[in-house]
């Protein structure tokens, strides 16, 4: 019988256990004291910094490096938290070849962008460590406001409204908090629980309630939250996945990305984690590359990405991309599923069809291609499902499938704010959702505050 | 190719880079290994009288200031004048000498102030075979609270006295050290040329503290809680030092005096600077203490290399060639107008020289520019300060450049004069005034 890699179907135990640690451990590992400083001393301090404009939250990055630079790291992560609080997570999960890092002075000098995010990870560390609380809540304002989701962007808001003195109740569908951060992220992105010793660190100012296990539309509808708080905040996140529309797909060993990454990261055990020998993953955004890295290092033989168009259509970053290479991944494009093959109800291979752009069309051409597969990951995409909010009264409008919000996050339902990935023109990112949480709270508490 | 071949007066060295008295040049032992990297000579760490040795602390006796990345800038110390025994410093010298007779090998001598401290020393070091003497006039700590060092270098009697007794006890070259802590470095080097020195080296070390213990409200470095001033050396004294030996090379009363430069030297560039300016030969301590011996390598190799570049053959061609043109104030040409230039293909938009420059200075430099971010000179407002150039990270990409005569200055809305007109004749001096009347 062929063990390990060369096990048949979906498995578990396909690596030894230092393998699974090694595999999972920090992708980006913290700086420690004296490589901060190196990196620190890199900074030009610039002026009106190029990096501070392409950082969604807007973070003073000269600020809170020459911070480091001058031995004051808690400084240094007041400056990151005042206009992130969940700036520890944004370190380590930004794409910021494709933000901060991109337009650093020393990237378009030298091609060697200063680490913004591993500093930042080091000075947030620091005062995380030390679990320094650097806002005290003001006076009590007897307001009450409801947060749907305990994500990015709900956790911000959370935050930023308990800062002001109102009293928070978060409601969540999951068993724990954290959203994207705790059942979303590469396992390697984020190590050792960081993502629930987060919520701890954000929920310490105090006044925030957050309540598991209560999902909207099922235990409590939206008509009920306008009812008994003063305001409510929308950051659900997107719970739907899209389909491929590709025949068969409902064989067994075809699973959502997202679902599989999320098992992945609530695993104790990682060994005990079945993934097949050869995998296919459909897509070409961030889940994509995170199921198909994850299945490689949790021992699969061959894992191929295949995505309907161009490299440079891709919204996976070129570092993610090369992230998946450097792992053995294979990422093949221009490809689109047409059929899962299926054996005794389990897929054994899939069939793609070779694609093309006929002027801004894309459509298939008619060439073919079959891949063996055990196992089929679908991520071509999230969507936000409506169903949960608009079950109860008065409907709340969408644009593009998602919730319309105007510039301070305000739906079209009064005493309603929304922000995150459930918002039409969001970015899909932890740091813009967390951006749009922060100044939805501060216009809820304007509006508050107000008369 | 270039010669490096030194001759500072009648001492020669193969090249015009000598190690300055100090820890390097503490023991024979560093010293050879000093001559093996290439060093052209050393002056061996101030030797004092015969008799129990001075004693050194046995804490810290360094403190530093650091640049970006932890470069060494400046360095201080407290050490005093070599802490072992006259006989055993003697014995090493002349075996030194004896196997690197190439070399220079110049001895420092710090004793007391009284006649017979000198007379009874000198003997001593001609014995040696040493090339000649350095008098310690310089070191600003410990020495000097008992009468010594920069004690003697502070008053330009005592200077003279004893550079005049040496000259009359020894047939040695003698080249008198200068200490920087003083308000007209012309001074002390002026007495000097009275007792009858050989030739002045300058700078010793400036009186600093380099930091502060900010748990133990200690002045650093810190000796059981209490600090004591240092002397200062290091990149960060060289533009201090190139102006005193500047002072000296064109002081009409000490104008053609050798002078052996010190102070921060640290590649061929300084060397070649400090030699510009008027120095005959170069003293380095803190680049060697910080980087080892090995740096002299590319000092000889830069020097010879731009030598031969500019078709400089011998290290005469070169030494002073900068001297006249250091002058005063009052002498420059008013008239010269230059404006900053970026180069936008050089720029990577850090934005610095427009910070320094709309918050310190003229508003002289945008940072948008339809919409862009672009930064640029406005020639209007540009006075040619050189701030801009300074704070550039990128080497070359701000460059003054000098406006043509006849060009019109944009900020004076006036052609520029190809006269020259200094402040001594120019309208607002109100001493002008009272001389053309």
């Amino acid at each position: 019988m062929p063990e390990g890699q060369f096990k048949a179907g979906i498995a578990g135990g396909r690596l030894s256990p230092d393998q699974y640690a090694e595999n999972f451990s920090d992708l980006h590992p913290p700086l420690d004291h004296h490589e901060a400083l190196v990196e620190s001393d890199r900074c030009y301090f610039c002026y009106d910094a190029p990096c501070m404009n392409a950082c969604p939250t807007s973070i003073d990055i000269p600020l809170f490096i020459r911070q480091i630079s001058t031995g004051n790291p808690i400084g240094s992560a007041k400056t990151i938290f005042d206009q992130n609080i969940l700036g520890g997570m944004c370190a380590r999960v930004c794409p910021t070849e494709t933000l901060c890092e991109e337009v650093c002075v020393r990237e378009v000098a030298e091609g060697k962008p200063v680490q913004i995010g591993r500093l930042q990870r080091y000075a947030t560390d620091v005062a995380m460590a030390e679990n320094r609380q650097f806002y005290p809540r003001a006076t009590p304002t007897g307001k009450t406001v409801a947060v749907v989701g305990a994500g990015p962007a709900g956790l911000a808001a959370a935050h930023r409204l308990a800062r002001h003195g109102h009293d928070v109740t978060i409601l969540e569908a999951r068993p724990k908090a954290g959203g994207l951060n705790e059942y979303g992220i590469a396992a390697y992105k984020s190590v050792d629980n960081f993502a629930q010793a987060e919520v701890d660190y954000v929920t310490a100012i105090g006044g925030i309630d957050i309540q598991n296990g209560k999902a909207l539309g099922r235990d409590y509808q939206l008509s009920d939250l306008i009812r008994n708080y003063d305001a409510v905040f929308l950051g659900m996140g997107l719970g739907g996945v899209n389909a491929l529309r590709a025949e068969g797909e409902d064989a067994g060993g075809v699973t959502n990305a997202v679902e599989f990454i999320s098992e992945l990261r609530q695993a104790s055990d990682l060994s005990g984690l079945p993934v097949g020998r050869r995998v296919v993953v459909i897509g070409g955004g961030m889940t994509a590359i995170d199921a198909a890295v994850q299945s490689k290092l949790l021992g699969a033989e061959e894992v191929t990405v295949c995505y309907r168009r161009g490299q440079e259509h891709m919204n996976a970053s070129e570092f993610e991309q090369d992230l998946a290479a450097a792992n053995g991944v294979s990422i093949r494009h221009w490809l689109q599923p047409t059929r899962v093959l299926a054996e005794g109800g389990k897929v054994s291979g899939i069939e793609l069809e070779y694609t093309a752009l006929q002027g801004d069309k894309l459509a298939g051409t008619g060439e073919t291609l079959t891949l063996v597969a055990d196992q089929v990951f679908k991520a071509i995409g999230q969507s936000f499902v409506p169903a949960a909010l608009n079950g109860s009264g008065a409907s709340i409008d969408l644009q593009a499938g998602r919730i319309k919000v105007d510039s301070e996050g305000r739906t079209s339902l009064a005493k309603v704010w929304a922000g995150g990935d459930c918002i039409f023109g969001g970015e899909d990112l932890t740091v813009s959702a967390v951006a749009q949480g922060r100044d939805a709270a501060e216009s809820i508490n304007r509006s508050l505050t107000q008369g | 190719m270039a010669d490096l071949r030194n001759n500072f007066v009648g001492i020669k060295s193969p090249n015009p880079f000598w190690l300055a008295s100090a820890p390097p040049t503490d023991k024979a032992y560093n010293v050879v290994r000093a001559f093996k990297a290439g060093w052209g000579g050393v002056v061996w760490k101030t030797l004092g009288e015969e008799g129990p040795p001075v004693v050194n602390v046995n804490g810290p006796r360094y403190g530093a200031i650091w640049g970006a990345d932890r470069r060494l800038l400046g360095l201080n110390n407290i050490e005093l004048i070599t802490d072992r025994d006259l006989q055993t410093n003697l014995r090493e010298m002349k075996q030194v000498k004896m196997d690197w007779p190439d070399r220079a090998l110049i001895a420092s001598i710090m004793v007391p102030c009284e006649e017979e401290s000198w007379k009874a020393i000198l003997p001593l070091v001609e014995e040696t075979g040493a090339d000649g003497i350095e008098l310690n006039f310089g070191c600003p700590h410990g020495m000097s609270e008992r009468g010594m060092g920069a004690a003697v270098g502070q008053v330009p009697e005592y200077i003279e006295m004893v550079v005049r007794w040496c000259k009359q006890y020894t047939r040695m070259p003698v080249i008198t050290k200068l200490t920087p802590n003083i308000t007209d470095i012309r001074k002390p080097a002026r007495a000097a040329h009275a007792g009858g020195t050989d030739a002045v080296s300058l700078i010793n070390t400036i009186n600093s503290i380099t930091g502060v213990d900010l748990d133990n409200f200690a002045p650093m470095p810190t000796i059981d809680g209490k600090g004591s001033h240092g002397g200062y050396c290091g990149p960060a004294v060289k533009p201090i030092a190139m102006n005193m030996v500047a002072e000296i090379a064109r002081d009409p009363e000490t104008h053609g005096l050798p002078i052996s430069g010190i102070g921060g030297i640290t590649t061929w560039r300084d060397a070649a600077e400090f030699m510009a300016l008027g120095a005959g030969n170069v003293q380095v301590c803190t680049a060697a203490m910080t980087y080892g011996f090995k740096i002299v390598q590319e000092m000889i190799a830069g020097l010879e290399n731009w030598m031969d570049e500019k078709g400089h053959r011998s290290l005469d061609d070169i030494i002073g060639r900068a001297t006249p043109n250091v002058t005063d104030w009052q002498y420059l040409n008013l008239n010269y107008v230059a404006k900053a230039h970026i180069d936008q293909d050089a720029c990577i938009k850090c934005g610095r020289c427009h910070i320094a420059c709309e918050d310190t200075s003229h508003q002289a430099i945008t940072n948008m520019v339809d919409g862009v971010r672009h930064f640029e000179v406005i020639e209007a407002e540009c006075v040619g300060c050189n701030l801009c150039v300074n704070v550039c990270p990128v080497d070359n990409c701000i460059t003054m450049e000098p406006l043509a005569a006849g060009a019109m200055d944009q900020r004076t809305g006036k052609p520029v004069s190809p006269i020259y007109a200094n402040w001594t004749t120019h309208p607002n001096n109100p001493m002008a005034k009272v001389a053309a009347e």
